[in-house]
Order: structure tokens, then C-alpha cells, then sequence
């Protein structure tokens, strides 16, 4: 090796791991949320994020442990609490929270905690987080709200925690207005511990290596990240692209349509089109549209890019206002999420007319829970188990352009789904079924990912009140370049009746609950595919006889090695 | 090591690459290193076997114990190269195995594939039963039906089969009868049945546990035969005993029937080193860090005992990435384990910015530097580039290094597209696979609410004594140990592992509602069970039982690990068990909520011999500055730059023997980088011991 020296190391190389380092902090900061909250839609399903900030209040770091549902919320509303608190009024041990959908994350349950970093007596930035929490009063979580007021309590952006000292009058007020108090205040100083955590490791992190302040890393990976994601771009083919998709809404069908344009390496996502304001608790603030719209491009486009302020940027999501995509203050929006992602499917729609084979045929997108409550009989006793449980499922995801989708496989969430002996173990229910729903991926080259069958009822014989927030029992997936749709979702009774995709609805004593959850659509013309492959299906039972003869034109062997 | 006085013992860890054997005597310590041989492990074994007996003067009748590790396990399942498998389960619920969590490793990568099926659908097999919660009988077992599965069975040519019925684990009565039939009706398979392996809540753990098990059952039975038999046609009659994944070493008897017991047994060798070495020094706060060639295991070693969890996750897909791989419920030494080893290839990402590992070159082709056709650079290229080893005595010498390929490979993949020089190139591949090891470090501890300031390092493993100083730096650690021997750290710690068995067991109960008779039976009953596969092992040595409980507050996801106390619970031990868990959640999360009931989900017993006492060291009589082998040219990251530094060729330092700061400490495996802001100095022990003297 040549030995000429070298003074000083290179500032790429430090820039480097310094932002590794950075990426550690928040990943470090989610894992102490994780595994401190309370609710189980948090712990099990990593509905929260992490993040850091630098004085500008422009995010430098975001953990990848959390939902996508966050990516881009987060990044903006870190300048909302500047407003309300100007940098020079800050203390090293202050707090500051908001649950307001519109500049946290998109609905109550959302809370946001921001906690300003001093170095060696300067500020030099914010460490931020956001988790669910599990109640907060109102109507409780469903979409049965006719506005925000009906959602539970909302806090503005508020000093928490003052120079140190907690805000205790805040907490006895939140704790008054929940349904389960102990788990709120549990999960409010787990958020609390998140973002001290974080500072604490900032500051140290900055120690170790000797710098005073995050400025110069701040825009490096600004810098670098802009650059990168612009790059990506910039090798799409400029122009304008639209896409559209009816989905089942509340009580009538909505329409998400969206234009896509690409232009001088930037990518602009207008929603004009779309439906408007649903009366009832499924609309989308801006914000929460945004985040998913941007996970779906980045998905496409640049897995590999960090998430942060400079990477999105270039990604520019507009909706017109009373939109059911950018709905305003006060409409309801506690299920914002059964129509936000189902958004990655219609910016799937438009990359797919921009360059072909880069994205998935359309898939279920929306989870497949199944919040349950039984033994209340409007306050009096039924000598029945009293219980409230969220059953998390879902159904297949699209076919891709080179294989088959996933069957029975959270997309876009990142959710973890529930075990039947957990379930069993925390509730009065029996499940009588959980498999793969035969012939429900659409045929296609590559086929679509299966649903499943879930069957399930009272332990007790006694009723069960179902509270549904489900989509793609109407319209189901659609298949891309040839390939057919995927199976619509159905929700019945064993005794036949149908169930409705939203709203409360009751299973009777008795009866069994049967959940069809939808599969993918199909990418591709099912004759292209290979026969080994329809042969497999077969064999393993996943497609049937009479399908594989219908949609691949296979003459009818009988499936082997079936029994199930 | 201490070495227990007039007993002749020996150890065999097989690993991917090579079989470490160490044989200790009253003598002294004999090691070979040997190529694994793959087609017959068992030959590799002997032909190192014969190496360090010769060596030693001993003979096979002479040797008292033989303690066995190996991969070979793990190997048939990264590899999907076990037996044909099938499963039986509760009907409607075929497909619980490949399910899982329905969820996606990778949230940004639209291209992800899940792991291969062990046991593909149409090897899945529905009879009609079930069991509640409560481990009551819903539907009686349809034995017919078990049955007529036999011919089908037979035919498909199955070797193995794994029984997994829902809440099995509070009533095995339906997986017994299974077994029963298949047996009295000819099924010619091997048989597991999940309420023996893993008697535990969550169906796809306990299935998952349970096909692993089967899947490799025939062949480890085979393999572990086959060793015996050529054991003692060599002349042994000593027990031959098998580490496990938990720190303990086991029977035959017991190693054949729970094979999936055995993966992760060289990694928890290690650990059980660590913590041997722990005691010696009276460190009650080690980090153990164990770098190979492919990846870094970090393990937290407190009060003299490695932490153990009942989690691992099998052959995880090809980043390492969690959930990529098959989960199973085996008590575990807990440590992390990350892509970041000697062979980790440095790159560049999309982003432009630089990347190590974790895909590894392997020992074929290997670091560019080998000559084996490599063509990436690999972290110990940089280690070359900077001077850090000697290119003339890598692996004792019988390996020469190519310095001019190391650089042709760091300057294309890192110096240009970097715009970097190469001593930038190659110092910023060392930082960068020391930041990333720190950072995994970092949020071990978090979980385990230890803060790493107040941690002794302990650093083996061919690539552990080579970026221990730089890793305890980034974590804020003064206090480093190279033990002796460390490139074969595994097999040695195999010598000093107790004999031991753990039964976790599944009951729901909360503190509020606690029945006290319930839990003492099943308590009794798990610990009888423990001790019979003990005892069957020591030889009438005294036993230790250890109690533990795995709790949690209602409507947590998350249980933490509390003691109990090792006797029947009376009704007062409830309100001792509810402060003990207070305090351990109070030390993991800071404070404690009062009003909210906790429940148990899982218990845990286990009994094993009494470990050796350990002697703690003496400090050294006198202090002398050690004398320096040589001296060669190697880049200091306090100077920035190269400059001459001291070399000292470990095997001839003495206790007492000092060294400072910067210096390179050589043995035949590997070298010890010791930067300026470091001291050292030789133990009675041999231990090789740094402080930080500059911060």
C-alpha cells in the first residue's frame, strides 16, 4: 500500500457513519417504544415511528421499525410545533404533544411527542415519536363518528413535559377521558421515555465523535438524499399518467383517482377526481393520504434511499380540498386508514402505465380486522365474559410482474397477524378455521396471493357484536397486463346472512362467523404461465380442478395429495 | 482457563469451515484445527481427534469426557437438506405452518419471497380433533382418520412426521394417541409431536419447533450413531456428551430425541467461555464479542451467567434480515448475531454511500487477498491494506496473502466510487463494520436495560482480538480481554459447560387469580422430567435447579423472565413473586404501574450439575515491559496516518508482561490491534488484558 500520508480522514467516509449512527438512534428510540407500550396494535403491529430533526425542523433520520402510515407525516409537522414554540423559548427538558389529526398522524389515537436536543447548551435539534393509543373516549375507534368531536378528545400542540417538570393536570385529564386510563398513561410515558432516549443518544453520539452541532450531516443527507431519489426519477419517461379505482366506502362506492405527473425530477400526485367527504369516520387528512401515496413511490422507486425530508421532497402529493383524500377540519377520520392504503394500489395504477413490470397487479391492501366485542348487554349482567378484541388478518397481495403474490400477507401495513391459541387465551372465542382460500388469487402469468377462510364464533353461546371497517367485498382487486381480478372479500354468517363491509353488526348465539378475506389480482395472461407451476397449484390444493381448467385451460386432473 | 486438575478431556466443534478440537490434561491444553469433512463429519472429528492425542501422549482409554457441538443441524436447514417430512394437524387449520404472521420481512421491498415451506402443503395432513384453552376436549380425535393416513404416509415415503394440535400443550393426550396408531399401524417415520419439544402457547412457534425437530431427527440420529460407534471402536469408553443451543451439554439419548435442541451449539460455547472467564476475572459485567469469518455474535455475560431466551430464528434469509427465517421456542444462549465478520464484502449502495456485509466471500472464494478468485474486498483486505496482519502469517502461515489484490478490489469498489484515497478506503471499511457491530451492540443493551459504560469487553474469535479496541471505544468501554486460545473459544468453552436440561411449559395464570396446586403440579411434574434427562448424564453428581416465570401485565405483548423461588409455592411466595417481577421490569423500563394485574403464560425449570468452582486469578508478581518481536508500518487512526508500531508475538509473553499502546500482539490465529489510547498486559491466565489510559 502506498504510505503517503493523510491528514485529515475523509469527510465522506465520517458523513457516514455519523448518519448510520443517526439511523441507530431512531432505530434504537422505536425498539424502546416497542417494547414498552401497552397497546397491542403498537407492540404487535409497529403502529408508531421515530424520528429525528434537525433545528429547521426538517427530518434527518426516520427509524424503518414503524408504519407506513407515518413516513410522511411525521416529516412535516415538526414545523407546526416551531410555530407554536419558537426555538428561543425552548428548555433542554421540555415536552410538546399533539394528537391533532391534521399536523400529527392523520387521527386522534395518533399521539405525537417532540423533544427539542441540546449539545453542550445549544440546541441542535428534535427527537420526535408517534404510537397509537388505545382509547381516547368519544364513540370510541371506529367509523361510526359524524365528526372529530364524536372521536374523543383532542389536544392541540401543548407543553407536556415544562423545564422537567410533567404536565400532571393534563394527565388527569386525559386519563378522565379514556376508557382504559392505565394503558393511555402507560403508553404516554413510554412516548416520553422514546424521545429522551433519543436525545440522550444524540448528544452522546456527538461527544464520540467531536462535533458540536448536526448541521453540516443535515444537509449531506439532504444533499445526498434529494440528489438520489431526483436521479430515479429523472430515469422515468417525463409525462402524465392517470389511474383510477372504485372501492367500497361507507355506505356507497368511492372513486380514488389520481393524475401522476413526472417532470424534470420531480413526481406530483394530484387526486383531483376523487370522491368527497364520506359522512362517516373513513376520510383521509392530506397528510395520511400523502404518507402512503409516498411509501407506494418509494416502494417503486427507491427502497434503498432513508427515509427523510430531503428523499421526499421530490414527491409531491396534492389533493383538492373537501376531498375525501385531504379532508378538512372537523369531518370524522378515526379509520383513516381503510381508504389510505388502499392509495398504494392507485399510484400502483399510474407507475404501471409509466413503465411497465415495475409494480404489483392490485391486491387487498386494507387489513382484514375484526374488532369484536361480546358479553355487554347495555349494562347489566349476562353472566357472559365481557371482552374486546381486534382480530388482525388479512387477505393476498397482487401478483408482481416476475412471481406470484403473497397469500394471506399484510400490504401495504406492516401489521403482524393474530395466533388462533392467543386469541383463544385472551377472549371467549373459538376459531374454527384459519386456511388458504382455494381459487381466490387471480389467474394471471404470475397469480395473484390467496385469501383465507376464517371461521369463528362464541365460546359461550353467546352473541358477539362486530364493529367492520372493510373494504374489497364490493369491488375486488384488478389484474394487470392480462391478468384476472382476484376474489371479492364475503363476510356471512354460517347461516347464510351477508354482512355489510362497515359498521356494527351482530353474530348471533350460535352462529359461526365465516371471513372470506380477498385475494390479489393476477399479472399477466394465465397462458403464459408456466405448467409446473399450475401443476403445483393443484397439488397443493390451492387451485382447483375446475379452476385450473377455466382459467388455464388445464384439463381436469383430480388434485393430489389434497385432503384439507 | 482453570483446568480441573487430574481429569483428561476433550471437545470436538464442528463448524461450516473447520472442526476445532481441544484436549485438556493434567498436562496442559492441546489444540488441532481441521477442515470439516461434510460427506462424514464424524472422520473430520477422528482425524483432529488423532492429532491432539498424539500430540498430548494420550491415548482413547485414557480420556474421562467427550463433549461434541456441531452445526451440522443448522447446516440441514439453511440448506433445506433434511428428511422428507410431513405434518398432522387439527383439521382446518393445514396451513397455520407457512401463514405465520402474514406479515413481510422487508416493508419496502415489493420483490420478497417467503422462506421455502420445510413441509410443503401437500405433505400437510388434516385429522378431525380439538382441544380449548383449556386443554378440553371439543372434538374427540378422529383415530380412524389417523389411520388411513398410514398407507399415504408410507407411500409418499415419509421419514419423519411432526403432530401439532392446537393448545396441545395443556392436554398431549390427542398428539400421544396420534403417535400410538401410527406406530401400532407400521408408519415407519420418525416422530415428533409438539407437546414434547416445545409445550408452549403459539401455535406457529410450537409447530414451527416441531417440524424443525423432525426434519432433521433422522439424520442427526444417524450422525450421532454413527459417531458412537466409531468412538468406541477407536478405544473410548468415555460418555460422550452434546452441547446445546442453551450453554449446557446434554446425553445422546435426549440429543437424539430433541436434535433441533443442537443448532447454535459452537455460538453458545463461545458464550459459556465468556462467562467462565467472567468468574476468573470476577467481571461481573462482560460483553462478550465473538467475530468469525462470516458474522459477530454479541452476547451480555452477567454475574458469571450468559442471558438465555427461548427464541432463535434459523437460517434467516440471505441479509440477515429478522423474520426472513423459521422461528422456533428452544432455550437459547441469547446474543445477537449480524453479517459482519472477516469475509464481510464493503460496497457501495445506491445512495453511493458504503456498505459491509452482509453477504460474506466466505473461505471460497474468500477476501480478495486470498488469490482464490475473489474479486470484492472484504473487510480483512482493509485489516491487510492497513497493516493489521502480517501477510506472511495468516493462519499460521499456510495462508499468503495478497496485498496488490486487496488493493485493486478496495480501490474499485470503495476508493473511487467513494472519490476517497485508499488508506481512507480501507480505515473507512474497518470504522464502518465497527460502527455497525456497535450499533447492533447499542440496541441489545437497550432491551436488556444494561448500559454498556460499565462493561468489560471480551473479544475472541479469529476477527474479535482485531476490532475489540475500536468497538469498546464506540461503546464507551475501558476494559478489553483477549483470553488465550481465542480462535478456538467454542470448543473450549464446550470443557467447562455444566450438564443441564430446561422444560418450558405453558399455564395462564394471573397473580390475582393464582392456583397455587395447579402450578406446583405442573411445576413438579416439568422438573421431574428435567432431572431424569440429567441425571441420566451425571454420573450421581449433585444438582441445581433453577425456577423461572415468563410474565407480563395484562395486555402486554412482551413477557420478561422472573425467578422463582426452587421450592413448592405457598400462597405468601404469590406476593414474593409479584415484587420480584416488579423489580425486574423496574430495571428494564424504569418504573413500574400499580394497579395493573399481571399474568403468567409460561413457566421454565432448569437442572443441571453444579458448575466447577472457578478460581479467581492472582495478579501477576512482577511487571516488566514486554519485549517486542518486530516492527512493521500500520495505520493509526489517532494519527490518522501510518507510522511504525511495535509487533509481540503472543506465545512468548510471560504474566506481568506489559505492552503499550500502539502495537500489534500476534498469535498463530489472529492478531490483537492495540490503538494509542490503550495499555496492556498478560494475566496469570494468559488473558491478554487492555485498558483505555487515554479518553
Amino acid at each position: 500500500m502506498n504510505q503517503q500520508t493523510q491528514r485529515s480522514m475523509s469527510s465522506v467516509i465520517d458523513q457516514q457513519i455519523l448518519w448510520n449512527r443517526l439511523i441507530a438512534i431512531v432505530e434504537e428510540q422505536a425498539q424502546t417504544l416497542l417494547r414498552t407500550a401497552f397497546n397491542p396494535i403498537v407492540r404487535e403491529s409497529g403502529d408508531l415511528s421515530a424520528g429525528l430533526f434537525d433545528i429547521r425542523g426538517r427530518m434527518i433520520a426516520q427509524a424503518v421499525t414503524g408504519t407506513p402510515g407515518h413516513v410522511n407525516t411525521m416529516a412535516n409537522s415538526v414545523r407546526y410545533f416551531l410555530e407554536k414554540y419558537p426555538l428561543e423559548t425552548m428548555h433542554p427538558e421540555d415536552i410538546y404533544l399533539t394528537n391533532d389529526p391534521w399536523k400529527a398522524a392523520g387521527h386522534l389515537n395518533d399521539f405525537m411527542l417532540v423533544r427539542p436536543c441540546f449539545h453542550q447548551s445549544q440546541l441542535i435539534g428534535f427527537t420526535s415519536c408517534t404510537s397509537h393509543l388505545a382509547d381516547l373516549g368519544g364513540l370510541g375507534f371506529g367509523p361510526d363518528g359524524s365528526d372529530i368531536f364524536d372521536e374523543g378528545l383532542f389536544v392541540p400542540i401543548i407543553k407536556l413535559v415544562d423545564a422537567g417538570k410533567l404536565d400532571m393536570t393534563f394527565m388527569s385529564i386525559l386519563k378522565a377521558n379514556s376508557r382504559v386510563p392505565i394503558e393511555v398513561e402507560g403508553d404516554t410515558y413510554a412516548l416520553i421515555n422514546c424521545v429522551e432516549c433519543g436525545s440522550r443518544r444524540l448528544s452522546a453520539c456527538l461527544t464520540d465523535l467531536g462535533l458540536a452541532d448536526l448541521v453540516q450531516i443535515s444537509d449531506y443527507i439532504m444533499d445526498t438524499s434529494r440528489q438520489r431519489t431526483r436521479d430515479l426519477i429523472r430515469a422515468l419517461p417525463e409525462g402524465s399518467y392517470s389511474h383510477s379505482m372504485r372501492v367500497d366506502g361507507y355506505d356507497e362506492p368511492l372513486d380514488l383517482v389520481a393524475t401522476m405527473r413526472i417532470a424534470d425530477g420531480v413526481i406530483e400526485v394530484d387526486f383531483s377526481g376523487s370522491s368527497g367527504v364520506s359522512l362517516k369516520g373513513i376520510n383521509c387528512p392530506l397528510n395520511y393520504a400523502s404518507a402512503y401515496s409516498c411509501f407506494a413511490l418509494k416502494c417503486a422507486l427507491a427502497p434503498d434511499v432513508p427515509n427523510n425530508e430531503g428523499a421526499l421532497e421530490p414527491l409531491v402529493i396534492k389533493a383538492p380540498e373537501s376531498s375525501i383524500v385531504n379532508a378538512a377540519f372537523p369531518v370524522p377520520v378515526a379509520m383513516r386508514h381503510v381508504v389510505g392504503q388502499l392509495l398504494p394500489d392507485v399510484i400502483f395504477g399510474c407507475l404501471q402505465k409509466v413503465t411497465p413490470d415495475l409494480v404489483p397487479a392490485e391486491g387487498t391492501c386494507c387489513l382484514w380486522d375484526l374488532p369484536l366485542r361480546g358479553g355487554y348487554a347495555g349494562g347489566q349482567n349476562t353472566g357472559k365474559t365481557k371482552f374486546a378484541t381486534e382480530l388482525v388478518h388479512n387477505g393476498g397481495t397482487g401478483a408482481r410482474p416476475d412471481r406470484d403474490g403473497l397469500s394471506a400477507t399484510a400490504f401495504p401495513s406492516g401489521v403482524m397477524g393474530s395466533l388462533v391459541e392467543i386469541t383463544e387465551s385472551v377472549s371467549p372465542l373459538i376459531i374454527w378455521r384459519r386456511e388458504y382460500r382455494m381459487d381466490s388469487g387471480g389467474a394471471g402469468k404470475f397469480r395473484g396471493g390467496l385469501g383465507q377462510v376464517i371461521e369463528l364464533s362464541s365460546s359461550e353461546e353467546a352473541p358477539i357484536s362486530l364493529f367492520a371497517a372493510l373494504d374489497r367485498i364490493h369491488f375486488p382487486p384488478r389484474g394487470f397486463a392480462g391478468g384476472k381480478n382476484g376474489k371479492a372479500g364475503r363476510l356471512t354468517l354460517s347461516n347464510g346472512t351477508e354482512f355489510r363491509p362497515k359498521g356494527e353488526q351482530e353474530i348471533p348465539a350460535g352462529e359461526k362467523l365465516v371471513v372470506l378475506t380477498p385475494g390479489g389480482a393476477g399479472y399477466g395472461d394465465a397462458k403464459h404461465r408456466d405448467p409446473s407451476l399450475i401443476e403445483q397449484d393443484q397439488n397443493f390444493g390451492l387451485v382447483s380442478a375446475e379452476a385450473a381448467a377455466a382459467d388455464y385451460g388445464v384439463n381436469a386432473v383430480s388434485a393430489k395429495g389434497d385432503n384439507g | 482457563m482453570s483446568v480441573s486438575k487430574n481429569r483428561t478431556r476433550l471437545a470436538a466443534d464442528i463448524g461450516g469451515t473447520f472442526t476445532d478440537i481441544v484436549l485438556e490434561t493434567p498436562k496442559g491444553l492441546f489444540t488441532a484445527k481441521v477442515p470439516t469433512d461434510l460427506q462424514r463429519p464424524e472422520l473430520g472429528v477422528m482425524q483432529g481427534v488423532a492429532v491432539v492425542l498424539a500430540n498430548a501422549a494420550v491415548c482413547a482409554e485414557e480420556v474421562d469426557v467427550f463433549i461434541h457441538g456441531t452445526t451440522l443441524a443448522t447446516n440441514a436447514l439453511i440448506e433445506r437438506k433434511g428428511a422428507k417430512t410431513a405434518l398432522i394437524t387439527t383439521e382446518g387449520f393445514r396451513d397455520s405452518l407457512e401463514i405465520a404472521y402474514e406479515s413481510r420481512f422487508d416493508q419496502y421491498d415489493l420483490s420478497i419471497e417467503k422462506p421455502s415451506q420445510l413441509i410443503p402443503r401437500n405433505l400437510r395432513f388434516v385429522v378431525s380433533e380439538r382441544l380449548n384453552v383449556r386443554g378440553e376436549v371439543l372434538i374427540p380425535l378422529d383415530r380412524a382418520g389417523v389411520v388411513r393416513l398410514v398407507p399415504q404416509l408410507n407411500s409418499l415415503g415419509i421419514e419423519a412426521v411432526a403432530v401439532g394440535f392446537l393448545h396441545a400443550y395443556s392436554n398431549s393426550e390427542h398428539e400421544q394417541q396420534v403417535r400410538e396408531i401410527l406406530i401400532d399401524v407400521g408408519c415407519q417415520a420418525e416422530i415428533s409431536l409438539s407437546s414434547e419439544v416445545c409445550p408452549e402457547v403459539r401455535e406457529y412457534e410450537r409447530f414451527m419447533t416441531t417440524a424443525c425437530n423432525a426434519y432433521v431427527q433422522p439424520l442427526m440420529a444417524g450422525y450421532l450413531r454413527a459417531l458412537e460407534g466409531t468412538l468406541r471402536a477407536s478405544g473410548f469408553a468415555c460418555p460422550l456428551y452434546l452441547m446445546t443451543s442453551g450453554g449446557g451439554m446434554t446425553t445422546l439419548e435426549s440429543a437424539v430425541r430433541f436434535p433441533i435442541r443442537l443448532v447454535e451449539s459452537g455460538p453458545s460455547g463461545g458464550a459459556v467461555l465468556a462467562a467462565n472467564i467472567a468468574a476468573e476475572l470476577d467481571e461481573r459485567k462482560l460483553l462478550s464479542f465473538d467475530m468469525g469469518g462470516t458474522t459477530a455474535k454479541i452476547a451480555l455475560i452477567e454475574d458469571f451467567k450468559a442471558k438465555t431466551a427461548r427464541n432463535f430464528e434459523i437460517a434467516r434469509a440471505a441479509r440477515f434480515q429478522k423474520g426472513s427465517g423459521m422461528p422456533v421456542r428452544i432455550p437459547v444462549v441469547e446474543m445477537i448475531e449480524i453479517g459482519a465478520g472477516g469475509g464481510s464484502i464493503a460496497h457501495t449502495d445506491r445512495v453511493g454511500r458504503l456498505c459491509i456485509g452482509p453477504q460474506s466471500a466466505g473461505s471460497v472464494p474468500g477476501p480478495a487477498c486470498f488469490s482464490q478468485g475473489g474479486e470484492q474486498p472484504a473487510v480483512t483486505d482493509a485489516n491487510l491494506l492497513l497493516g493489521r496482519i502480517d501477510p506472511d502469517k495468516f493462519a499460521e502461515g499456510k495462508m499468503k496473502l495478497d496485498s496488490r489484490a486487496a488493493e485493486t478490489a478496495l480501490v474499485k469498489h470503495v476508493a473511487e466510487p467513494l472519490s476517497v484515497s485508499l488508506a481512507e478506503a480501507a480505515y473507512g471499511v474497518t470504522e464502518m463494520v465497527e460502527e455497525n457491530m456497535a450499533n447492533a451492540a447499542r440496541i441489545h443493551s437497550v432491551e436488556h436495560g444494561a448500559d454498556l459504560s460499565s462493561f468489560t469487553l471480551i473479544a475472541f474469535g479469529g476477527g474479535g482480538p482485531l476490532h475489540g479496541v475500536r468497538l469498546a471505544e464506540k461503546l464507551g468501554i475501558d476494559r478489553i480481554v483477549i483470553p488465550a486460545n481465542s480462535s478456538v473459544g467454542s470448543a473450549l468453552g464446550f470443557l467447562s459447560a455444566p450438564v443441564s436440561f430446561e422444560v418450558v411449559q405453558s399455564l395462564y395464570t394471573t397473580l390475582h387469580d393464582f392456583d397455587v396446586t395447579a402450578v406446583n403440579a405442573m411445576l413438579d411434574r416439568i422438573s421431574a422430567e428435567a432431572r431424569d434427562i440429567v441425571s441420566a448424564g451425571s454420573g450421581g453428581a449433585a444438582l441445581v435447579e433453577a425456577r423461572s416465570a415468563f410474565m407480563r401485565y395484562v395486555g402486554q405483548g412482551h413477557e420478561i423472565q422472573v425467578p422463582l423461588p426452587a421450592h413448592q409455592l405457598s400462597e405468601q411466595d404469590v406476593g414474593e413473586v409479584s415484587k420480584s417481577y416488579d423489580s425486574c421490569y423496574r430495571r428494564l423500563y424504569q418504573r413500574t404501574i400499580p394497579e395493573r394485574d399481571v399474568e403468567v403464560l409460561s413457566w421454565s425449570i432448569v437442572v443441571s450439575t453444579v458448575e466447577l468452582s472457578i478460581e479467581k486469578t492472582t495478579a501477576p508478581v512482577n511487571y516488566n515491559d514486554a519485549q517486542a518481536s518486530g516492527e512493521r508500518s500500520a495505520f493509526l487512526p489517532t494519527e490518522q496516518d501510518f507510522a511504525t508500531v511495535q509487533t509481540y508475538w503472543r506465545p512468548d509473553l510471560k504474566p506481568g508482561d506489559q505492552i503499550r499502546g500502539p502495537a500489534l500482539i500476534e498469535e498463530p490465529q489472529t492478531t490483537c490491534f492495540v490503538n494509542a489510547n490503550f495499555t496492556g498486559v498478560i494475566d496469570n491466565n494468559a488473558n491478554l488484558i487492555l485498558e483505555r489510559v487515554v479518553r
